[in-house]
C-alpha cells in the first residue's frame, strides 16, 4: 500500500491523547531540552566541552512529540544532533553533561562525546556521526524484533541530508521488503550542514519519494509538538499492528548554526527570524495561555525547576571522574575476549 | 591404524556448509543472510540446501544492498541474535565498509562498553580464477588494520569446518575470508578435529632452515614450495597465520627463533600490506634471531588482470616462494 497524506494540525489537536497536564508535560520537556542546550553553549564557550557539538534548538518538538509515541521496549537510533532525543528518552541530563565533559560518569564513559550518546538500559543505541549510518542498524534491531515476534518497534531519526545517502535508500527498500517494524523519522531542517534542501534534492518532497519504496509516508509540521505527537502515535500504532515501516517527514528548523564551529554564513538572517516566529515552545505556550491552562506564573515555575535541575546536573557532572589513560584500550573488544 | 572406517572425502565448500548447518541447528539465534544465499544456494554454492532445511526466515536472501544488510546484521546482533552475513566478495564488501568500520568495529568502544556486536561476516577473497580486477583482490589486510574486529582466513578443510563455531561464540565482530580457489579443495577431515583456537597460528609443516609465513589461498603454494625446497635439502617450516587479527606473534617468532630466516607470502599488495606488518613484527621482535633480511612474496602492484598469463604473473607463485627462500638461506 502506498499512501501519502499530510497530517492536519487542527484535527491532531482534537485527537491528541491526554489533556492539559499532558500538554504541560510536553511543554516542560521542550523547555528542558532548550535550556539544556543553552547550558551546552555556556560550557562550550568556557572550554569545558570540546569537539563537535550540534544543537537542536528550534527542533525540540520532534524529540518530544515522537518520544510520546514510543514505549520503554522500543529501540531508538539517532544522529549526532541527538541531545533532545536522548533527554526525551530519559537519559539523565547529568549523564549527558558528563559525557560532553569527557567524564567516566558520562553515558558513554566519555568515549563518545556529544555526537555519540548511548544508553542501552533505555534502548537508546546512539548517537551516529556518519550521516545515514544508523539507518541499517535500526533496520537490524527491527528485524530482530520481528524474527522473535516481539511487539516493539525501532525508531530511527535522521535528517534531510541522510535522504541523499545510499544507505537511506537501501534501508527503506529493505525495511519495506521485509515489513520491518521501523519508524523512520526524517527530521527535515532544510539544511544538510550548509546546503539548502533545494540545492541537494531534485525532488524536495521527501515523503513522496519515501512512499515510492512501498511504505506509508506522511509529512507533518515539525514545529508543532501536538501535530508531531499525533502523527507519530498514528504511525507507531500502525507499525506495531504489523503495517510495516512508516516514514514521517517532520519539517523543522534549527535556530542555531550546524555546529559550534559553523559561522552560519549561508542563511539569511530574516529566514531564521521568520522560523523563530514558529518556535515550538512559544507556540504551545501561547496555545495553553489562550485556553487558560497556563499563565506567566506557571511558566516561571517550570523555568525555575529546570534551572535548578540543570544547575545540579552540571555540578554533579563536573564532579565525575576521568577515566585513567591506562584504561584506553578497554572496550575495543569485549572483556571476555580482551587480552589479559 | 584403527579398525574404524576412514572419514569420507569432503570439500572446503562442504565443510563451510556443514559448519553453518551445525550452527543453525544448534542455536535459534543464528541466521544467515546475504545476496543469493537462499534459492540460489550462495554465489559459490556454500549455502546450497540450507534454505530448504531452515526456511526463509533464517536463510535470508537480501537485495543487492551491502551496506543495508551488513548494517542490519549489526543491528540484529546488538539485539541479541547471532547473524552470519555473507558478502559475495571482498571487493563488494567495500560498499559495506562504513558499516563494518564505523559501526561493527566501533560501537562497543564508542558506547563505553555498552553495545556489543556479536556478528560474523563471511566473504570470498583472492584471485586465480580469471575474474579480473573487481572480483579478485585480497583486501583482508585492510580489515586486519581495524581494531575491534577479529579477522580469520581458513586455509584448510578443518579450519573451514571448525572456525565458525568459535567465531559465533565471540562476543565481538568476526570477519572470515574464504579464498575463492579453495572451495573445491577436497580431502578428508582429520580424526579428532574440533573447534579451532582463534588466537593461534598453526605450523603446517615443521622445518629448521627457513620459515614460510602465509595464510589462506597461499598456504598450498607455500607447502608446495617447501616440498621443492626439501628436494634440495632445505627444510622449510610453514606457518599458517589463520587469524590475521590479532596476529599470533608467539608462533611466528618462535619459528623464526629456530630457523633464523623468514619469508612472508601474501596475495595482497606489498605496499602497506599485511606482509609488511608481519615482516615489521619479525624485525621488531626477532631482529637478533635473524640471519638474513625478511623476504616478501606478494601480489604485483597492479589491479588483477583477466588474461591467464598476466594473472599468474601478478600473483605469488611456487617458484617465487622457492626463490625467496633460497635468497633467505643464502
Amino acid at each position: 500500500m502506498i499512501r501519502r497524506t499530510a497530517a492536519n494540525p487542527r484535527r491532531s489537536r482534537q485527537r491528541t491523547a491526554g489533556g492539559m497536564d499532558h500538554q504541560l508535560a510536553m511543554l516542560r520537556e521542550m523547555v528542558r531540552i532548550r535550556r539544556f542546550e543553552e547550558r551546552c553553549v555556556e560550557l562550550y564557550s568556557s572550554g569545558e566541552i570540546r569537539g563537535f557539538v550540534h544543537l537542536c534548538i528550534g527542533e525540540e518538538a520532534v524529540s518530544v512529540g515522537v518520544n510520546r509515541a514510543l514505549t520503554a521496549e522500543d529501540s531508538v537510533v539517532t544522529t549526532y544532533r541527538e541531545h533532545g532525543h536522548a533527554l526525551a528518552r530519559g537519559v539523565p541530563a547529568e549523564a549527558v553533561f558528563a559525557e560532553m565533559l569527557g567524564r567516566v560518569t558520562g553515558c558513554s564513559r566519555g568515549r563518545g562525546g556529544s555526537m555519540h550518546l548511548f544508553d542501552t538500559a533505555r534502548r537508546f543505541y546512539g548517537g551516529h556521526g556518519i550521516v545515514a549510518g544508523g539507518l541499517p542498524v535500526a533496520a537490524g534491531l527491527a528485524l530482530a524484533a520481528r524474527m522473535r515476534g516481539q511487539p516493539n518497534l525501532t525508531c530511527c531519526f535522521f535528517g534531510d541530508g541522510a535522504f541523499a545517502e545510499g544507505e537511506f535508500h537501501e534501508t527503506a527498500n529493505l525495511a519495506a521488503l521485509w515489513d520491518l517494524p521501523l519508524l523512520l523519522i526524517c527530521e527535515n531542517n532544510l539544511y544538510a550542514m550548509g546546503t539548502p534542501l533545494v540545492r541537494e534534492h531534485a525532488q524536495t518532497d521527501l515523503a513522496a519519494r519515501a512512499a515510492s519504496y512501498g511504505l506509508v509516508a506522511w509529512a507533518a509540521d515539525g514545529m508543532d509538538v501536538l501535530a508531531v505527537e499525533h502523527a507519530a502515535r498514528r504511525a507507531a500504532r500502525a507499525v506495531r499492528e504489523g503495517g510495516g515501516p512508516y516514514f514521517l517527514e517532520l519539517r523543522t528548523y534549527r535556530f542555531r548554526a550546524h555546529s559550534m564551529y559553523d559561522p552560519d554564513l549561508y542563511r539569511d538572517k530574516t529566514e531564521i527570524e521568520q522560523w523563530k516566529e514558529r518556535d515550538p515552545i512559544t507556540r504551545l505556550a501561547d496555545l495553553m495561555c489562550a485556553d487558560g491552562s497556563l499563565d506567566g506564573h506557571g511558566l516561571e515555575l517550570i523555568e525555575k525547576e529546570i534551572a535548578d535541575e540543570l544547575d545540579q546536573a552540571v555540578d554533579r557532572a563536573r564532579e565525575g571522574g576521568l577515566e585513567p589513560a591506562e584504561d584506553l584500550l578497554r572496550f575495543v573488544r569485549s572483556p571476555a575476549s580482551e587480552p589479559s | 591404524m584403527t579398525g574404524t572406517e576412514p572419514a569420507p572425502p569432503t570439500t572446503y565448500r562442504e565443510a563451510l556448509r556443514e559448519a553453518m548447518r551445525e550452527a543453525l541447528a544448534a542455536d535459534d539465534r543464528v541466521f544467515l543472510m546475504g545476496e543469493d544465499v537462499g534459492r540460489y544456494g550462495g554465489a559459490f554454492g556454500v549455502s546450497l540446501g540450507l534454505l530448504d532445511e531452515f526456511g526463509s526466515a533464517r536463510v535470508r536472501d537480501t537485495p543487492l544492498s551491502e551496506s543495508a544488510f551488513v548494517g542490519a546484521g549489526i543491528g540484529a546482533a546488538i539485539a541479541g541474535l547471532r547473524p552470519i552475513v555473507e558478502v559475495m566478495t571482498v571487493n563488494f564488501s567495500l560498499l559495506a565498509l562504513d558499516q563494518i568500520l564505523n559501526n561493527a568495529a566501533t560501537l562497543l568502544h564508542m558506547s563505553g562498553g555498552q553495545v556489543g556486536v556479536p556478528l560474523v561476516i563471511r566473504m570470498t577473497t583472492g584471485a586465480g580464477r580469471q575474474l579480473a580486477a573487481q572480483h579478485s583482490h585480497s583486501l583482508e589486510g585492510w580489515y586486519a588494520h581495524i581494531p575491534g574486529i577479529r579477522v580469520l582466513a581458513p586455509a584448510t578443510i578443518e579450519d573451514a569446518r571448525y572456525m565458525l563455531a568459535p567465531a559465533l561464540a565471540d562476543p565481538d565482530p568476526v570477519v572470515i575470508f574464504e579464498h575463492g580457489s579453495l572451495y573445491n579443495a577436497s580431502g578428508t577431515m582429520p580424526a579428532g578435529s574440533g573447534p579451532v583456537d582463534l588466537d593461534s597460528a598453526a605450523v603446517r609443516r615443521p622445518g629448521t632452515d627457513v620459515t614460510l609465513i602465509t595464510y589462506g589461498g597461499s598456504l598450498g603454494k607455500a607447502l608446495d614450495a617447501a616440498e621443492q625446497l626439501a628436494a634440495d635439502g632445505i627444510a622449510a617450516e610453514v606457518v599458517d597465520l589463520r587469524t590475521l587479527r590479532p596476529l599470533d606473534d608467539t608462533t611466528v617468532l618462535g619459528s623464526v627463533q629456530q630457523t633464523h630466516r623468514a619469508v612472508v607470502v601474501d596475495e595482497g599488495w606489498r605496499t602497506g600490506g599485511l606482509s609488511a606488518e608481519v615482516a615489521a613484527r619479525v624485525t621488531e621482535q626477532g631482529f637478533y634471531d635473524l640471519d638474513a633480511p625478511v623476504q616478501r612474496v606478494c601480489a604485483a602492484e597492479v589491479p588483477v588482470p583477466y588474461a591467464r598469463q598476466l594473472e599468474e604473473a601478478a600473483l605469488p607463485q611456487v617458484a617465487d616462494i622457492v626463490a625467496a627462500a633460497r635468497r633467505a638461506v643464502g
